[in-house]
């Protein structure tokens, strides 16, 4: 694709073509602003002292850049403790989202047993029936398996993804079933080939859908809310809009806060910046 | 195609594919196929959290047929969906075309409209909040710099909408966008080039190559999209709580709030099941439309 794309250019470079793309450069550069300056701002406005944050005429940078707010954040509003919690929750439902989705993902792309299609496709149904619409139900399931106000509510009932069994099962279609039959002929068990054979070749899409899954849970909502009682045990997302709802909003904290539970993802991001756009365009999974 | 002989194997190749999916199978048994029958049975009852539930028959049915406050929910939950997934597909759609050109800069103008749909609804809630805030946002500031009135943002129901379609159109396109990428890269280029050659415009190209080939992911979008809308609840919990007057309160919220600050939870059961029956029903036809099977994504 991008050698068609690069001789055609040579080709044709005329100056309709230059006019076209600055064009292309115009629109891009406008959302990039639009997508941009909001969270700029918060991270510039999260150093604020509490007595610039709404002075009038805003000013653009604070006079001095000061940590006041992400001490508070840290320290008074304990925030450390929501960090730790939802640290927890999020890297131990990440790891058993990976072990029980590639499982079932590889199940479904290299075996057909009796009712396969069948089960795939409750699977799949699964999608729209979310935590949404079954709260008060899924509610009392969590009480009577003694899972409220409790993490192994948060984290077992939300490790099983449809969207992570169909990422799983699509990579794995891709890799031919030669490698599984003569790796029988020479007498290898079943759990031999997924362990020994298949799992090592599905390196890339297990990392995909970890970073998914620990983004999912990090940024949840809706399963801690209906899950978790105590403010102990609260997540960073269950603290954010604990407080934003309380009548005196303390600005400061909330938006170094928001700047710190944003810093995880990012980083995460960052790193895995190229795996994760080419797992993304290449399985387009639900977020 | 010689099937192996060894009994021992066979017998483990039937039940070690049930045994890969039993995990996953077991949770969505458990905490979604068996709650979506529960929440069939609690809608009948008058179940308040705690203590005894008794068998009331449709009553909770006939009761939210009069409840005005749920039929404004869910018409402000229509209103909200139908004014924003044109959006999300549209704007993912056009940033999409752009950077599958082979221009400078592609990937990080991918990153950085990704970048968005990475940050939590409570966060990008609370952003918009911030920034549109009636006094003190920096949006009013900045239009009465450029000599313009000051708008109440949050305390006129008109405005409040406005805001929330604008912070989760902000918040979901660069997901989509990213599947519209991934959709047009898999459209063969020698339909270009085909066209080229007949000497198609660009917009001709577009209008009878790029989309009819595109409608597999078009459908993806719109179903995701979609149901992504009508469950809204963290974005507008943290940016309008639901309000002004229950301008921008959405069906999930409505439910919540019956469920657990009123604690009817077998009326909130009924409630809920009013949505699903939409959301299925909405889904369907869409389907319909888009003549279903068509998706291989």
């Amino acid at each position: 694709m991008s050698n068609t794309g690069k001789a055609e250019k040579r080709v044709r470079g005329t100056s309709g073509r230059r006019e076209r793309n600055g064009l292309t450069y115009l629109i891009l550069i406008v959302f990039m602003l639009i997508y941009l300056i909001p969270i700029l701002w918060m991270v510039v406005c999260s150093f604020k002292p509490d007595a610039e944050l709404f002075i009038y005429p805003p000013k653009l940078f604070p006079s001095a850049f000061s940590m006041e707010n992400y001490l508070d954040a840290w320290n008074r509003g304990d925030f450390g403790l929501y960090f730790k919690n939802t640290t927890i929750v999020a890297v131990s439902a990440t790891v058993l989202t990976v072990v029980i989705n590639t499982m079932a993902g590889y199940a479904f792309a290299k075996y057909k047993f009796k009712g396969s299609t069948a089960i795939f496709l409750f699977f799949l149904a699964t999608m729209m029936l979310p935590l949404e619409v079954l709260m008060i139900p899924i509610f009392q399931v969590i009480r009577v398996f003694r899972l409220y106000n409790n993490f192994w509510g948060l984290i077992i009932p939300s490790a099983a993804t449809p969207a992570g069994v169909f990422l799983v099962r699509q990579y794995f279609l891709t890799i031919p079933n030669e490698l599984m039959e003569s790796a029988r002929i020479d007498g290898a068990s079943e759990r031999k080939i997924f362990l020994r054979l298949m799992l090592p070749l599905a390196k890339p899409v297990m990392s995909v859908l970890a970073i998914f899954a620990f983004l999912w849970r990090w940024n949840d909502y809706m399963w801690p809310l209906v899950v978790i009682r105590d403010t102990q045990k609260y997540t960073v997302q269950l603290a954010l809009a604990n407080f934003s709802g309380q009548y005196a909003v303390d600005w400061g904290s909330l938006l170094a806060m928001s700047v710190l539970t944003m810093i995880p993802v990012l980083v995460i991001f960052v790193i895995f910046q190229k795996q994760f756009m080419k797992g993304m365009v290449a399985g387009a999974v639900k977020g | 195609m010689k099937k192996q002989k060894n009994s021992i194997t066979s017998t483990e190749m039937k039940i070690f594919p049930y045994l890969l999916i039993l995990p996953n199978l077991l949770i969505f048994a458990i905490f979604i196929a068996v709650p979506a029958v529960f929440g069939v049975a609690y809608s009948l009852t008058d179940w308040g959290g705690i203590g005894e539930m008794s068998f009331i028959g449709f009553a909770n049915y006939l009761k939210l047929f009069k409840d005005t406050r749920f039929w404004i929910s869910i018409r402000q939950t229509f209103l909200y969906a139908f004014i924003a997934l044109p959006l999300i597909v549209a704007i993912p759609l056009l940033l999409a075309t752009l950077l599958v050109k082979n221009i400078r800069f592609r990937g990080m103008f991918r990153s950085i409209f990704y970048w968005p749909s990475m940050i939590s609804y409570i966060v990008v809630g609370l952003l918009f909040q911030f920034i549109f805030g009636d006094s003190t946002g920096v949006i009013n500031y900045l239009l009465t710099r450029i000599g313009m009135q000051e708008v109440s943002w949050f305390t006129d129901g008109f405005n409040a909408m406005a805001v929330v379609i604008l912070a989760s159109v902000w918040s979901r396109s660069g997901f989509y966008m990213v599947t519209f990428i991934s959709g047009l890269t898999s459209i063969d280029d020698t339909y270009y080039e085909a066209a080229d050659v007949d000497g198609a415009s660009s917009f001709h190209k577009f209008w009878s190559i790029t989309l009819p080939l595109l409608k597999p992911t078009m459908f993806l979008v719109m179903i995701l999209g979609f149901i992504d809308l009508f469950k809204q609840y963290g974005l507008v919990l943290t940016l309008t709580n639901g309000g002004p007057a229950g301008a921008t309160k959405f069906a999930v919220q409505y439910i919540y709030e019956e469920a657990f600050q009123r604690f009817d939870l077998g009326y909130a059961s009924a409630l809920s099941m009013v949505l699903l029956v939409i959301l299925a029903a909405l889904t369907l036809i869409q389907f319909k439309l888009n003549k279903g099977g068509a998706v291989d994504e």
